[in-house]
């Protein structure tokens, strides 16, 4: 039996390998777009292949989804571009602008700087400027909208089968989300706000399932996963300012006296210079700010070390294609190893981004003692 | 530094689409899930209470029969008790009785035995009379004609009377 369970690992193994150099043909074909004759004993080594674009490329969002290429064609998924610039709207298909190579209705994908990525149009100073709303369906807006869609219709059937199957054990999709809807409810919630708990469990859970399966999703190279939801510093944004709101608006007056007028401070800590009232409002402040960039700090590195791993295979292939082959190998296993540690950090990052914001529900509304 | 460069669009969509997720799992989903899981936990702790009781009602039927059955025993200890006294009293009285009927047969017979042996000597009395008397008489015929003859009578006629 354990010769058995052993070979079977090693089968799964090799077709990891495989797949994974598969995978990485695909990457290498898409990344040499545009050169022509390519030629592995001849100029390899002046095809630079630009790992940071590269991975940049594959964390940032895009106005078209690539799939894969293959023998120079490229399969993407064309999403929509809505722009709205100096009084007018601008609809048009990505198609049209070549994978970023080209500009359309004057507008055109910038190549470098802090809009790198986006949508931009030259103004006549020759600056490059951005449209004055880009409301585009992105990658990463489709992303959501699939994965949004997922939730609820994960969640619904749950919620239904827990309606048919009333007073019986769990089953099913049930029982393997009831635990962690149980986490939530009992150490996030419970634990962390007290007594009132009830009214901010639904956000809680919403967050905390939001940001696991797009976490998980973020690890699936390929469609519909791949795209970088938790790992954007505008989504992270959006979930900490939620927190931020919800905690400011159901802050209770014990909350805004601590705020303004900390008990148990030295006098000279508040007046003349008030110091301590300065902390506690920055504090406000810093706490959905640091939110926000620990999801996204978190969820990009991994994905960069990933995709760093990855490149070390083409870097070494451009230097000689046996080395590229030599060092897959090592790569593929360091690859495996984060794709495992980015699945624990998925939940770890979820709970943490969870139980901070119960955390803050419960100072604001903690009474006075 | 593109990557620290959040979307407009994205912030509108997300927040769209957030506020979306969030108001449908929470009628859709959260709120049945959470009531039907409280009501489960409900379900589970009040059957757990009445097991409890039930255990303690249990308790505490057996510890009453326990106690109608302690009581029980000592009743009978007592009849049993009661019954052997009464058995011994019933005993000792019978006895007695006996006894008493014994001793007055005895006395009775003793009567009658005393009584049989004074008319039994009366009646020995009277035939050592009637004997001495006819002995009396046939000496008194003896010595009439020779005295030698007369005493060899006499001792003739004592040796053949047998005095029983």
């Amino acid at each position: 039996m354990g010769d058995k369970s052993i070979s079977k690992s090693y089968f799964s193994l090799a077709a990891l390998l495989l797949f994974f150099l598969f995978s990485g043909t695909t990457l290498f074909a898409q990344h040499n777009e545009g050169k022509t004759d390519e030629n592995w004993e001849g100029e390899v080594l002046e095809q630079d292949f630009k790992a940071g674009d590269m991975i940049i490329e594959h964390i940032s969002d895009s106005y078209e989804w690539h799939i894969l290429t293959w023998n120079k064609t490229h399969i993407s998924i064309y999403l929509p571009v809505i722009l709205y610039d100096r009084g007018e709207w601008h609809v048009f298909s990505s198609k049209h602008l070549h994978h970023g190579e080209a500009s359309y209705e004057g507008y055109h994908v910038a190549k470098e700087g802090f809009n790198g990525g986006k949508l931009v149009r030259t103004d006549a100073e020759g600056n490059e400027v951005r449209p004055d709303y880009d409301i585009s369906i992105t990658k990463n807006v489709l992303a959501i909208f699939i994965s949004i869609f997922l939730l609820m219709w994960i969640f619904i059937s749950v919620a239904n089968s827990y309606k048919k199957r009333k007073g019986h054990a769990p089953k099913g999709m049930q029982s393997l989300l009831e635990p962690l809807i149980l986490f939530v409810r009992d150490d996030i919630a419970k634990a962390s706000i007290g007594h009132n708990y009830e009214k901010y469990t639904p956000y809680l859970l919403t967050i905390f399932f939001f940001i696991f399966f797009n976490n998980l999703f973020g690890i699936v190279p390929f469609f519909p996963g791949g795209a970088n939801i938790t790992g954007n510093i505008g989504v992270t944004g959006v979930l900490a300012a939620f927190t931020f709101i919800i905690t400011t608006f159901s802050a209770n007056k014990n909350y805004w006296v601590h705020m303004v007028n900390m008990p148990g401070v030295p006098w000279w800590l508040k007046l003349p210079l008030p110091l301590m009232p300065i902390v506690e409002i920055m504090g406000m402040f810093t706490k959905p700010f640091v939110l926000m960039v620990r999801l996204f700090a978190n969820m990009t590195a991994g994905h960069i070390i990933v995709l760093g791993f990855v490149s070390l295979i083409f870097i070494f292939g451009h230097i000689a294609p046996v080395a590229g082959y030599s060092v897959s190998v090592v790569s593929v296993a360091f690859s495996i190893f984060m794709d495992i540690l980015e699945f624990l950090v998925a939940l770890i990052q979820a709970y943490v981004f969870t139980i901070l914001s119960a955390l803050y529900f419960g100072m604001a509304t903690e009474e006075a003692h | 530094m593109q990557i620290i460069n959040p979307g407009l669009g994205l912030i509108f969509w997300m927040t769209l689409a957030f506020l979306i997720v969030l108001f449908v799992l929470t009628k859709f989903a959260w709120k049945p899930i959470l009531a039907s899981l409280k009501e489960r936990e409900d379900s589970i702790e009040d059957a757990l209470q009445a097991a409890e009781e039930a255990k303690k009602e249990m308790a505490a039927l057996k510890a009453k029969n326990e106690e109608l059955l302690k009581k029980a025993r000592e009743e009978r200890d007592v009849m049993l008790a009661d019954a052997r006294k009464i058995k011994e009293q019933i005993i000792g009285e019978a006895r007695e009785k006996a006894n008493k009927e014994a001793s007055i047969i005895v006395e009775d017979a003793r009567e009658q035995i005393n009584s049989e042996k004074q008319a039994a000597l009366v009646e020995l009395k009277n035939l050592i009379a009637t004997y001495s008397i006819q002995i009396a008489e046939k000496v008194l015929q003896q010595e009439l004609s020779d005295s030698k003859k007369q005493q060899a009578y006499v001792d003739k006629l004592l040796k053949e009377t047998n005095l029983n």
